[in-house]
């Protein structure tokens, strides 16, 4: 029979939309309205899960986010596989496939449930106490085996096939929970047309309302009310209303993290829509009605398929027409289950109530019930529970004041709905950085002071009452006092730890955290072993880690602690609550941020051609630099090896468009460059180039670049490819803070300025007919100067510049003309053998020459001494950024580590960057370290390979024969001069 | 994520800002003249107070100004925020 538990009628669900969804590849017909676990439990399933650990048969706990238990994979279709989705949040949808995780080889037959019956040796901690050594062990074989062992699902292996999107919003008031309060709360601020937002995780607005059949507020019933206040929000232009909404994160200065559901309860996904929108929210006010969750009650073998909280009971009996047993028992200790039994037998089922309290404590619920002709036990305790893949009876005993605990008796049933009390949802203003306070009437932390700019509302701050939770809701929504009228809410319970037993406490398992498989005695041998901070106590225990953060057991594991330690429970404290309040997706923290959009690309204006002509990229930061060209055959050593040659022997040309660059301008430009570089500026002539070094205010090495003089206040500033922004940074830092006396201003040209390097004997051959208003002669265009004139029509800033070692230009052209500029430089090289050539020649040709770059010869801890430019640091200068620090002490130390060669012994070994370098192989280990490689490549020019390295005292070292490490063992090298390639620098001079 | 409000244009979120440490710790007008435990006071030493705190934020991706502001680094509230070069408003805290 379709839907054996399926009540006849009532319900919100629509009986004339059916669909049909699979579990562990069984039909599952259910109704639009239905959750997973609703659908599941009106087709008879009980066992939906293994639990972590013991992998005990486990079933439907709760109706809602709290759930620990029925955590589903869902299977949309291909890329649309999502693991440990809880079964009650997750709406039914025809089409989609569940399956239960956690169980080898099936959910029937689970070969890990050994280890419930291995439990006495799986005590709380246990694999810190087992698992210790070898400590090789750890990773490769615990680690994993226990992983497998205890799970969650598995992560999908395709890529997400679903759109997520970001939306940012503010608002006057945020309202999160749209229950009695939050409505309440949403129409009092909405009033007087401020913007307000309300916010729930449920598909409908309503909370209680949806499934309290018979109150009434204010003469009606309150199922009208709802629809009411509902239908005025829904009018009001200036109300958001966001359902299937989960505010998850609340962070500094009201900003509020919501992420929605927008697709997952549609059928099929076809359409534009996102699957989720993550809302950042920015509000001045923000309401939390996030209302309660059901405690469950601590007894032997209280997690069987089958036992589930009063309240949830209740919710699937008259929201969803779900009959989660024909004869339940009711266990509790407080007033709102019997609510739910009186409504369960309204439904037909049949129902015993059994309480904790002695009858005199338990108000008029016992005569209300007894009027409906269901049993009433009080004075009862449990002591257990019979079944296995499902229950079968509940095992009570008659509890007297002293806790003297009489003969059992077993009450056969098929469903247990368990009420331990009630626990505020206080996640969010724990998160917002509110400080908890004890309530001692209510046995709970409700909200003490708020942090932020906000109020909770009605059961959230333990107001549980619907009246006062309606005018609680209002009051918080800023709206002048008012009462609600409504029907009384039976409230109000005693708190009950592990319940009265007969049994051995040490022998039985009652389960306090359900998803994490901890019970009271594990928490008993917690306290026992001295860990007696709550903090101490979850990590130990692991109770309140899992994915549903302890919603369910928090209060029961703190009260375990304080009734054991013997102390108040505001004494034992609590633990911080911390976002996210439910899982959420990767998919919607990363929005549209994957792909191609993960991070930007920059590419320079030369991209196209340098990809046209068989270049291969690497990545410099954020830019695709064109690494090397390789022809046909050709391999990247043969190629670079071969761009190498004919910048040395003919030209090469390069794109250097990626270099930062800045425009200096002002009366104090030079004043202003002469403070931020360790060299001399004031009396450099325009017309003219300088190598310039700066330094962080600690004296270490921090950019360089060329620096060109245009004009007397006027300076073209070069920077290296990764330091344009933090160097543009740095220089507004000291303009605008310590010198904004200083008349100079800085603007970012790298964009504007296209640069193409020309290097090589036949440079100058290759550009002279292509220029005008630029004498090139070497007498009046030397190396280090700079001229402006036109190429190819186009104005240009001809820098006579080298990294290369070889006579070269840099021409720099405004980033539209670059390409025709370049085509024209290559058309005209022909007859040379102009050759493109990438950064990798670029790196050996200029460490042929000895020339550092940032970041590679430096780590931020090398000083311009260090790498040999100290003679560069003008003396005469009172002072620049970073030149107090070169005098410090440890600045000045001969041992400091210095750039120097290397050139290994084996002429054709090129050394690994990164590679130590010790004097003495055969000493004992730990050695002593005396540097490492810094670059390291094959050089043509050479002949063979070298190195540069930083060697501590490495100038007193040369000639020495050093150590470096390599993966086959040290490699013997010699100390030299970091210039391997002409080292008077002549060629640049041709 | 803050809510940084800058003097220049107006409250925007803490993305658009680069933060820049303690504020009014003046660079030395001759920092020769410092020994240097001073120097390494200037450089290193910061008072990272529990409470009130004087701090620099610069409105990268905004209008590129240093402004400082103080804020209370229990609560992250910000109590206010100058621009660079007027006086700490005295609200509490302080060196």
């Amino acid at each position: 029979m379709a839907q054996p538990c399926r009540l006849p009628a009532g319900g919100r669900i629509d009986r004339a939309k059916p669909l049909r969804l699979r579990f562990n590849g069984r039909d599952i017909e259910a109704y639009a309205g239905d959750s997973v676990a609703a659908a599941l439990l009106a087709n008879g399933v009980r066992l939906v899960g293994r639990s972590f650990k013991y992998h005990r048969p486990r079933g439907i706990l709760s109706h809602g986010s709290d759930e620990p238990n029925a955590l589903l994979q869902v299977d949309r279709g291909p890329g649309r596989i999502d693991p440990n989705n809880r079964a009650t949040v997750v709406e039914a949808a025809d089409g989609i496939a569940v399956s239960s995780q956690n169980h080898w080889p099936s959910l029937e037959h689970d070969l890990g449930a050994v280890n419930d019956l291995l439990s006495p040796v799986l005590p709380a901690g246990f694999y810190y106490k087992t698992f210790m050594w070898p400590q090789s062990f750890w990773q490769r074989v615990y680690e994993p085996k226990i992983r497998a062992a205890a799970g969650l699902g598995v992560a999908p292996h395709e890529a997400d096939a679903d759109r997520y999107v970001h939306r940012h919003a503010h608002c006057a008031v945020l309202v999160v929970g749209g229950g009695p309060a939050g409505l309440a709360a949403a129409l009092a601020a909405s009033d007087d047309g401020a913007r307000v937002i309300l916010a729930d995780e449920q598909p409908e607005f309503g909370g209680t309302l949806l499934h309290d059949l018979h109150a009434t507020i204010d003469g009606a019933p309150a199922g009208d009310w709802r629809a009411q206040a509902l239908a005025t929000l829904a009018a009001r232009a200036n109300v958001t209303l966001l359902p299937r909404t989960t505010a998850f994160g609340y962070y500094n200065h009201n900003h509020i993290a919501l992420v929605e559901r927008v697709g997952d309860h549609r059928a099929r996904q076809d359409d534009r829509r996102p699957r989720e929108r993550l809302w950042q929210v920015r509000a001045r006010q923000v309401v939390l009605a996030t209302g309660a969750h059901e405690r469950p009650l601590v007894f032997a073998d209280n997690d069987r398929p089958g036992i589930m909280l009063a309240e949830s009971v209740r919710v699937f009996i008259n929201r969803y027409a779900v009959a989660p047993g024909r004869r339940i028992v009711f266990a509790t200790s407080g007033a709102s289950a019997y609510a739910a039994a009186a409504d369960a037998k309204a439904a037909g089922l049949d129902v015993t109530l059994v309480d904790i309290r002695a009858e005199a404590e338990c108000g008029p619920g016992p005569a209300m019930l007894r009027a409906r002709g269901i049993d009433v036990l009080p004075a009862h305790t449990i002591v257990g529970s019979t079944g296995r893949k499902a229950v079968t009876g509940l095992i009570v005993a008659p509890v007297d004041a002293n806790g003297i605990v009489g003969p059992r008796r077993t009450l056969a049933c098929d469903g247990v709905g368990m009420s331990g009390g009630w626990t505020p949802a206080v996640h969010l203003f724990s998160q917002s950085r509110g400080k908890l306070r004890y309530d001692d009437a209510i046995d709970a932390f409700v909200p003490g002071t708020p942090a932020q700019a906000e109020r909770s509302a009605g059961a959230a701050r333990g107001i549980y009452d619907l009246a006062a939770c309606l005018a609680d809701g209002w009051a918080a929504g800023g709206g002048a006092a008012r009462d609600f009228a409504a029907t009384p809410s039976p409230t109000g319970f005693r708190p009950v730890r592990a319940l009265p037993t007969d049994a051995d406490a040490k022998r039985v398992k009652a389960f306090v955290d359900f998803q994490n498989d901890v019970t009271a005695k594990d928490i008993a041998l917690a306290v026992r072993e001295g860990f007696e901070s709550v903090e101490h106590v979850k990590r130990y225990t692991t109770t309140g880690m899992a994915t549903d953060q302890g919603k369910t057991s928090n209060m029961a594991a703190l009260g375990l602690v304080a009734e054991i330690l013997d102390r108040p429970v505001p004494q034992v404290g609590t633990t911080t609550f911390r976002p996210p309040y439910t899982p959420v997706t990767f998919g919607t923290i990363v929005g549209s941020a994957r792909g191609a959009l993960f991070d930007p690309i920059r590419v320079a204006p030369l991209h196209d051609w340098a990809a046209a002509h068989g270049a291969r990229f690497e990545n410099v930061g954020l830019w695709r630099r064109a690494w090397h060209f390789p022809r046909p055959g050709e391999d990247m050593h043969a190629a670079v090896r071969r761009e190498c040659r004919a910048v040395r022997e003919s030209v090469g040309i390069f794109d250097a468009s990626t270099l930062g660059k800045i425009e200096v301008v002002g009366r104090d430009a030079a004043e202003f460059l002469h403070r931020i570089y360790i060299n001399a500026w004031l009396k450099l002539e325009p017309g003219r180039c300088r190598y310039g070094v700066m330094l962080k205010e600690d004296g270490f090495i921090f950019d360089d670049g060329v620096v060109a003089r245009m004009a007397p206040d006027r300076f073209h500033v070069t920077t290296t490819t990764g330091g344009a922004a933090r160097v543009l940074a740095h220089m507004e830092d000291y303009l605008q803070t310590e010198w904004p006396d200083l008349e100079v201003f800085l603007t970012s040209v790298s964009e504007q300025w296209a640069v193409i390097a020309l290097q090589g004997p036949r440079a100058r051959d290759v550009l002279a007919p292509l220029v005008e208003g630029i004498d090139l002669a070497a007498a009046s265009f030397p190396h280090m100067a700079v001229r402006t004139g036109t190429i190819c029509g186009v104005p240009t800033r001809l820098f006579r510049v080298s990294f290369t070692g070889e006579l070269g230009y840099e021409i720099n052209v405004p980033a539209d003309y670059a390409r025709a500029v370049w085509e024209a430089l290559w058309a005209r090289g022909q007859e040379f053998g102009i050759t493109p050539y990438g950064t990798e020649a670029m790196h050996v040709l200029r460490a042929e020459r000895g020339f550092i770059i940032v970041g590679q010869e430096t780590d931020g801890t090398v000083t311009p001494d260090d790498v040999g430019l100290g003679g560069m640091i003008a003396r005469a200068k009172a002072d620049f950024v970073g030149k107090r620090s070169l005098a410090r002490p440890d600045m000045l130390k001969p041992d400091r580590k210095q750039l120097v060669g290397l050139l290994a012994d084996a002429p054709d070994l090129v050394l690994e960057e990164g590679a130590q370098i010790v004097a003495d192989p055969h000493q004992p280990i730990p050695m002593t370290m005396l540097g490492h490689v810094t670059s390291s490549y094959w050089s043509d020019a050479c002949g063979r390979a070298i190195a540069l390295a930083l060697v501590s005292g490495g100038r007193a070292r040369m000639g020495q024969t050093l150590h470096v490490t390599t993966p086959t063992g040290f490699a013997p090298a010699r100390v030299a001069a970091p210039v391997f390639f002409d080292p008077k620098g002549e060629r640049v001079h041709g | 994520m803050l809510l940084v409000t800058c003097p220049h244009c107006g409250a925007r979120p803490e993305i658009e800002f680069r933060y820049g440490g303690e504020a009014h710790i003046a660079r030395p007008a001759d920092p020769s003249a410092l020994d240097d435990r001073q120097w390494a006071e200037f450089l290193y030493f910061r008072s990272n107070p529990k409470g009130v705190y004087a701090e620099r934020w610069n409105h990268a991706h905004g209008c590129g100004r240093w402004f400082n502001a103080l804020r209370d680094t229990a609560s992250d509230a910000f109590l206010a925020t100058y621009p660079a070069g007027q006086q700490r408003p005295d609200l509490g805290g302080g060196r």
